[in-house]
């Protein structure tokens, strides 16, 4: 059985006045113990708001959240609330975007590390400040005993970052949800959080949902990669094959609007045209349909279906760009 | 930190002496008197003369305001001109009053306005949060006179559930030790004079605590529905914490900075609303003296002395104010 089994999650945010707006639509894909999963897409395609989803962190007002998230045998929107706050950071830990605004800035780095631990493992004041000590050694923060009982404007970017994945690793969860962990760091602490990342994945054997925009990321990183395009799933591939054969126009513009270091110089960078402003409804065809270089009349026609490929993915096109043309 | 402090008391001093220097002159060109005060209107020409001579209101006012320093100096404030006491015994009797009408409203405001506004944040737009909204909207614009009498009326005209005034029965036998009535009770363990004292001083209080308790409600609503937003609490939600730990710890202690600086201002400027709410329930303290003051003659040596105790009071809870910040917050902690 999966670790997690999300069946088609429905987000819709509705405000008073305006029109329903559907974030997420109907995304099924799953994870199991161990494995590390893609959700890649552009800002606003309902990649953060998938996770937040799955953890009951979106608003309580303002939404309607459709779907099952089976997480270990249990439908956690069906979850009562308390059910489900006994499980967050215990079962499931999370990581955020912004290392800065994401940690209390009057609460020492410490007490903020301990603190999930007094709350799951039971575990009183000093003994869960001595285990946070090890926690922030193990993510690789220098001095750990020093930087305990100081705040998060006193340390650098990195290692704000290191402490909140210490924080979401404090109970051993089974499953981390990293949504763009990377993508307020320098990049050369981008790599670095990478590989303590993928390390302490190894180690722990923990499942891994990495939400990002960078392929990048994706390609050191997932065993299978899902590609959304707003809202819905588009394409589904194991890494390997994603990145040799990317079926879907979208993922293959996304691969080929990735800059390389080996083309001609003054050869002009590759871009999906259009915005995501583009976009049309789902239910009057592909969303992506107006910026696409492959569209056929079949792509206004209501949307496309997401089937099985050939090597064990999903595709939602009508056209989809040849397994024989290769990234360049 | 203590340089902070030691700083923050120098530039304290020179305030006091610049607004000493002002109040000097301005309080001796309004209109009216002591003179006339206490020889009424058709007094002769030279009684007059001698009573300012006296009073030696006759001498340059730079050689007055040079002799009013230098008693300053020594702590003599001089005497009252209506009393004849020493003005420092006049305030010394007035001042336990406020400070115990001005904490109880405090109290009042703080202890009911947080939990309000945070409430009100919780709940925003829902019934609970407009009540608030409306209720402060009303405590911020009810003239306090009028509330004072209103409050008075219903409740010790109508219902008899409180005194009309003062700040102890008579014929309640009770030992003066600190001036404080309702904490002498509790050191002379006479409970029915701390009794009775908390009895006189729930509608001055309340009174008194309206303008503080609606401001108080609005910055923590507004200070707290800015914190919710923040990516902190969201952590703290996806660290499965306790609502109780997430409330006090994540969203409160950073909503609170707002709430202490405001805090600070409403209880500096408590004393204008305890002139008004001292009035209405004949409560003896600073108000009443400093209304006495003016309309009974102008006392100039008490006044002088009131509006500089204003001044250092106001000053010393907003130094109190900065200094709680470097508690709450590390970030303004001095390095």
């Amino acid at each position: 059985m999966s670790l997690l089994d999300v069946r088609d999650l429905s987000v819709v945010f509705q405000r008073k006045g305006e029109r329903p707006f559907t974030a997420v639509d109907e995304v099924s894909f799953s994870v199991e113990p161990g494995q590390t999963v893609g959700l890649v897409g552009e800002s606003g395609c309902g990649k953060s708001v998938t996770s937040l989803a799955i953890m009951g962190l979106l608003p309580k007002r303002g939404n309607k959240v459709t779907g099952e998230v089976n997480f270990d045998g249990a439908d956690l929107l069906k979850l009562r609330p308390e059910d489900l706050r006994d499980r967050r950071g215990r079962d499931i830990g999370m990581i955020f975007q912004d290392p800065l605004s994401s940690l209390n800035p009057v609460i020492p780095i410490g007490t903020q590390v301990a603190e999930v631990l007094e709350r799951h493992r039971g575990m009183d004041r000093k003994v869960a400040l001595k285990e946070a000590r090890e926690l922030l050694d193990a993510v690789g923060i220098p001095d750990p005993t020093r930087r305990l009982k100081e705040y998060p404007h006193q340390i650098s970017g990195g290692m704000r970052q290191r402490a909140l994945i210490a924080i979401a690793l404090a109970c051993k969860p089974r499953l981390l949800i990293a949504d763009e962990p990377t993508t307020a760091l320098d990049v050369t602490i981008q790599a670095q959080i990478l590989t303590l990342l993928k390390q302490l994945v190894d180690e722990t054997g923990t499942a891994l949902i990495m939400i990002t925009h960078d392929l990048g990321v994706v390609a050191g990183l997932c065993d299978t990669v899902n590609v959304l395009y707003g809202g819905k799933i588009v394409e589904r591939a194991a890494r390997h094959d994603l990145f040799a054969r990317p079926r879907h126009p979208y993922t293959h513009g996304l691969l080929n609007s990735v800059p390389r270091l080996d083309s001609p110089r003054g050869e002009r960078l590759h871009a999906i045209r259009g915005s995501v402003a583009d976009n049309i409804p789902w239910a009057e065809g592909c969303a992506f349909a107006p910026r696409c270089d492959n569209v056929v009349d079949a792509c206004l026609d209501g949307p496309p279906p997401l089937e099985p490929t050939a090597n064990g993915g999903d595709l939602r096109c009508n056209n989809p760009v040849s397994e024989e043309v290769a990234v360049p | 930190m203590l340089r902070v402090i030691v700083r923050r008391l120098l530039q304290l001093v020179v305030t006091l002496i610049g607004l000493s220097a002002l109040v000097f002159v301005w309080l001796r060109n309004l209109p009216g008197g002591p003179i006339e005060a206490l020889l009424g209107e058709r007094a002769t020409p030279e009684r007059r003369a001698l009573l300012v001579k006296a009073l030696g209101y006759d001498q340059p006012i730079l050689v007055q305001y040079a002799k009013f320093m230098q008693r300053l100096v020594t702590g003599d404030f001089g005497n009252s001109i209506r009393s004849g006491d020493p003005v420092t015994e006049v305030i010394g009797r007035a001042f336990p009053a406020t400070v115990e009408l001005a904490a109880a409203a405090m109290i009042i405001a703080i202890g009911l306005g947080v939990p309000l506004g945070y409430l009100a944040a919780r709940h925003r737009g829902r019934l609970l949060d407009n009540l608030s909204i409306g209720g402060t909207l009303l405590g911020i614009s009810i003239p306090i006179f009028f509330l004072g009498y209103l409050l008075k009326d219903v409740f010790t005209q109508n219902m008899h559930l409180f005194p009309p005034s003062g700040r102890i029965s008579t014929g309640m036998d009770n030992t003066d030790v600190t001036g404080f009535f309702v904490l002498d009770g509790l050191l002379t363990r006479e409970f029915d004079a701390t009794g009775d004292a908390l009895w006189h001083l729930i509608l001055p209080a309340v009174t008194l605590a309206t303008i503080p308790l609606a401001v108080v409600v609005r910055i923590t609503r507004a200070s707290v529905l800015d914190v919710l937003n923040e990516d902190f609490v969201r952590t703290a939600e996806a660290k499965g914490l306790r609502h109780k730990t997430i409330r006090g710890r994540h969203i409160l202690r950073n909503a609170l900075l707002p709430v202490v600086t405001t805090i600070g201002l409403q209880t500096g400027a408590l004393l204008s609303g305890a002139v008004l709410t001292e009035r209405v329930y004949n409560w003896g303290g600073l108000g009443t003296l400093i209304y006495d003051s003016i309309s009974g003659g102008r006392d100039y040596p008490v006044l002088q002395a009131l509006i500089l105790l204003a001044a250092l009071v106001f000053v010393v809870v907003n130094l109190l104010v900065d200094l709680s910040y470097a508690f709450i917050d590390p970030r303004v902690r001095v390095r």
